[in-house]
């Protein structure tokens, strides 16, 4: 078919057909927007998608530029990764659920710790009390790791580990593990997150400065293809910048440029980026405008595709995958009527699986209320196994490539996506790596994210948007849902263990280890041969953090309304 | 003219979900009271001194943490210790928090609690009623 026909036609079907409907009977809104304020039009037809060529920006699946999926398979092969994030109280507690998980039929362990952890301190610190075990599992040293895997053979799970300023540390435990049970270091599988420029723009786990905390994500790059070959080195996320209030198109935007600058950090070091492309993965949000959603998981794999290759110069094929884990938007969860949660998680995660993820968290149905019960977290997981088994979704690859509207708006976030990754570049002249950290320095990322969670929270608050239950089809409710809660005495069990630790071990080895880690970290010395020695000899977390604070100094976020 | 109503938006503890104290701020700020958002990750002494040192009617706590029922209370009794008075000030707690525990709450002192999904027009008339019958009581 002609453009040319088409456009005859739909001009011929606006003012036959359209327009006398139109003044009978108008619609809804005078304006669509999805949720980045993309306004949306009433119809896409041949004639919006003419400049996108199928050869060069669709294509097939496994192949260059990747849009359709990673794999020339995808899900007729094997299903996306169902892993559940969880973790509370002390690692037992945590040891039975993921137990459970296992038996229910989860194919990936992904671990939630507690503040203290993720910030890098002990259970007995005085800014832990009260937060030791409350929103993830308490690990203070290689003891509660070893609970936490008692059972759980590292050569036949891969276990993701959502954990930043203490990345490496995480990282020497499980290999400390793997060293333990005697499965081979390149037989270990999973992914620390070891994001902190995210933590900057949103998430806020804020230990370390911004430059000695990509000195040190280099460091576990750099020690990490030698050692752990399969391990996932970093989860590139921008799930946390979108729950923070960003559009789509920031939370896509701002996790390329972060992509990028972890790439020119590594190029930077030397190290081979066809080496590290395959331990790189990313981390989305799903949220609740379907296609939008569709549309941003495509365009994340068709510009790291063209970044790699093109910009990077990347040659291996397998250095241009972007290859992701989704999670179903913990911002979009409401308090009031709770249940229907069920019924947005399922929306996001259908989102996730058209989009081509690689592994999947649905979350529960009562998480605006408290961490989810067992029977919230099975039916999360279910939701997963019916999209899987029952909806026949997987048994073909990318089944909305093609749809006029899809492929518009994958380009259309694409481009968007594109101008804010050059305003970053601008700002580190020509540089990515230096633009991000020039526009967490100049408050750029704060701002723009803060902006557009102010901006939907106005229009929720003018009903412009609505919520079900929440601003719409409310009720007087009075919560029915069983809450999980967790033992009020994990803080002070835990403080035991870790004193008892303490007193047991060999305290001149963990000086030792210590003396080196400081040693390496002024020198400029890749630090995580001395945090894996520290870990063995039982160093806790809040030493090792505390020696690369006293080296490299902490981090106070400047305040931006 | 009566004086404007102060209110102190705080982050207490580790956990750094701000999107909904930083929004929650601004549009009090908008609705015409005097908001000092103190930050992330404060000590429960950091905020209680803010508290006291600049004098507001309400102070607002914002977790998602699940470290309400050591925090809050804390911060309540440092101001205390500070030489402020908790009665006389408005409390609210704002985030994650079970329904099952608001009754605790409110006995340690807490004059609201908002969950997520509370409309911000429904906090600022809180705000203005409970900050008028603690006003005419004092």
């Amino acid at each position: 078919m002609e453009n040319e026909d088409v456009r005859k036609k739909r001009e011929e079907w606006d003012r036959k057909c359209l327009k006398p409907f139109l003044e009978k009977s108008g619609e809804r809104q005078e304006k669509f927007e999805n949720l980045s304020w993309i306004e949306i039009d009433r119809i896409y037809d041949p004639s919006d998608i003419e400049h996108i060529n199928f050869i060069d920006d669709i294509g097939y699946p496994g192949d260059y530029p990747f849009t359709r999926g990673v794999y020339p398979t995808m899900y007729r092969g094997r299903f996306w990764t169902m892993r559940q994030f969880s973790g509370f109280g002390a690692a037992e507690d945590t040891n039975q659920r993921w137990k459970l998980l296992l038996k229910e039929g989860q194919t990936g362990l992904s671990t939630a710790f507690d503040f203290p952890t993720l910030m890098g301190l002990d259970s007995d610190d005085p800014l832990s009390d009260g937060e030791v075990g409350k929103v993830g599992v308490a690990i203070d040293t290689l003891k509660d790791f070893e609970i936490l895997f008692d059972g759980i053979p590292l050569d036949r799970v891969s276990t993701s580990f959502t954990i930043n300023p203490p990345a490496g540390i995480i990282l020497a435990m499980y290999t400390a593990i793997g060293d333990a049970q005697g499965v081979p270091r390149d037989q270990l599988r999973g992914t620390i997150q070891n994001d902190m420029l995210k933590e900057f723009h949103a998430q806020n786990t804020l230990v370390l400065p911004p430059e000695p905390s990509v000195k040190i994500i280099t460091d576990i790059f750099e020690w990490g293809v030698e050692n752990v070959p399969k391990f996932n080195l970093i989860s590139i996320s921008g799930y946390h910048i979108r729950e923070a209030g960003s559009t789509a198109v920031q939370e896509l935007a701002f996790t390329i440029a972060d992509g990028m600058a972890y790439v020119e950090a590594a190029i930077e070091r030397g190290i081979d980026i066809d080496k590290l492309s395959p331990q790189l993965s990313f981390f989305f949000n799903s949220h609740n405008d379907f296609f939008e959603e569709i549309a941003k998981f495509r365009a994340a794999r068709r510009m790291w595709a063209k970044i790699m290759r093109d910009e990077y110069g990347a040659k291996n094929p397998r250095s241009w995958w972007l290859k992701f884990h989704t999670q179903t938007a913990g911002c979009s969860l409401t308090a009031q009527q709770p249940l229907n949660n069920v019924v947005r998680t399922t929306i996001q995660a259908m989102a996730a699986v058209l989009g081509g993820t690689q592994s999947l968290h649905t979350n529960s149905f009562d998480e605006a209320w408290a961490l989810p019960s067992e029977e919230a977290v099975r039916v999360a997981l279910r939701t997963q196994q019916i999209i899987a088994y029952e909806s026949g979704i997987p048994s073909t690859i990318d089944p909305l490539g093609g749809s006029y509207y899809v492929e518009w708006l994958t380009d259309k976030v694409e481009r968007l996506a594109w101008d804010y990754i050059e305003r970053i570049r601008k700002m580190g002249e020509g540089s990515m790596l230096r633009g991000v950290l020039a526009g967490i320095e100049n408050g750029f990322f704060v701002k723009e994210i803060t902006n557009a969670a102010a901006r939907f929270q106005r229009e929720v608050e003018e009903n412009k948007r609505i919520i079900v239950g929440v601003n719409k089809f409310t009720i007087e409710e009075k919560l029915k849902i069983p809450i999980l809660k967790v033992d009020p005495e994990v803080q002070r069990k835990q403080i035991e263990r870790l004193r008892r630790i303490k007193a047991e071990r060999d305290n001149v080895a963990v000086k030792e280890a210590l003396d080196w880690l400081r040693s390496a970290a002024e020198n400029n010395e890749n630090v995580m041969p001395p945090i894996l020695e520290a870990v063995k000899a039982y160093a806790s977390v809040g030493e090792i953090m505390g020696v690369l604070k006293e080296v490299y100094g902490t981090y106070k976020k400047p305040i931006i309304i | 003219m009566e004086k404007k109503i102060r209110v102190l938006v705080a982050k207490v503890g580790l956990d750094g979900h701000d999107r909904g104290a930083k929004v929650v701020a601004r549009f009090l700020r908008d609705a015409g009271f005097e908001v000092i958002y103190t930050g992330l990750h404060r000590t429960p002494q950091e905020v209680a001194m803010a508290a006291v040192e600049e004098d507001v009617d309400v102070i607002g706590i914002s977790l998602h943490s699940g470290a309400h029922m050591t925090l809050v209370p804390k911060v309540l009794n440092y101001i205390r210790e500070y030489g402020g008075n908790p009665d006389e000030l408005v409390v609210l707690v704002g985030g994650i928090v079970p329904e099952d525990e608001f009754d605790e709450l409110k006995t340690k002192g807490v004059d609201g609690i908002f969950i997520p999904g509370t409309p911000i027009s429904e906090i600022v008339d809180f705000i203005n009623q409970k900050v008028k019958e603690k006003r005419n009581k004092a």
